[in-house]
């Protein structure tokens, strides 16, 4: 059972078809699979599978301790979103719902290498001198 | 995307309780920022970008 119906499938290979550069949707999981793991992971494949511009990575979240720190993973399920390198865009938990829309707008805007902000967000971010970590609350609608 | 030092993660609070329960949610969506919760629901993204500068120095 796919977990994007067909028709929403023909909506997102046409949006997909605007994609430009090659974008990495990368899935750590784990053998025994956690709470909405097995259908976060079965999301990135079929989200991938739908424009030859994604690739998709799965990644075990016990063994693969190398990748696990590459990517500064901390729970899962977790979903990175990397195009020409990490722009440190992450899911944890299953983006369904709306933030299925959000999953397909990292998608696009890594895909373009353009944030799409304001030119004045752009100047200011652009003068951060610490590190600033953002964590964005949902539940699934 | 416009600064190597910001790293962005959605988090669904129903699979993560115990972040929910650390950051007080009480409603989505809840924005923190370096550990400290700075935005409740959307706002246009002049003000976002303020509130969550806030929390660097």
């Amino acid at each position: 059972m796919p977990i994007i119906q067909e028709r929403d499938q023909e909506k997102v290979r046409g949006r997909f078809a605007s994609l430009l550069k090659p974008v990495t949707v990368v899935n750590f999981t784990q053998k025994f699979e956690c709470d909405f793991c097995r259908e976060t992971r079965q999301l990135a494949e079929e989200v991938s599978a739908l424009s030859d511009k994604i690739a998709v990575e799965v990644y075990d979240f016990t063994d693969d301790r190398d990748m696990v720190e590459k990517y500064k993973i901390d729970k899962i399920p977790a979903t990175v979103v990397a195009g020409e390198k990490d722009y440190g865009i992450r899911f944890y938990g299953i983006p369904s719902g709306y933030e299925f829309v959000s999953l397909l707008e990292a998608i696009e805007m890594v895909s373009r290498g353009d944030s799409g902000l304001h030119q004045e967000s752009r100047d200011l971010l652009a003068q951060l001198k610490e590190p600033l970590h953002l964590q964005v609350f949902v539940t699934p609608t | 995307m416009e600064s190597d030092l910001v790293t962005a993660d959605m988090v669904e609070a129903t699979e993560f309780p115990q972040l929910a329960t650390r950051y007080d949610l009480r409603g989505v969506p809840r924005t923190v920022a370096n550990d400290r919760p700075v935005v409740d629901g959307a706002m246009p993204e002049q003000y976002f970008l303020e509130e969550i500068l806030k929390s660097v120095g």
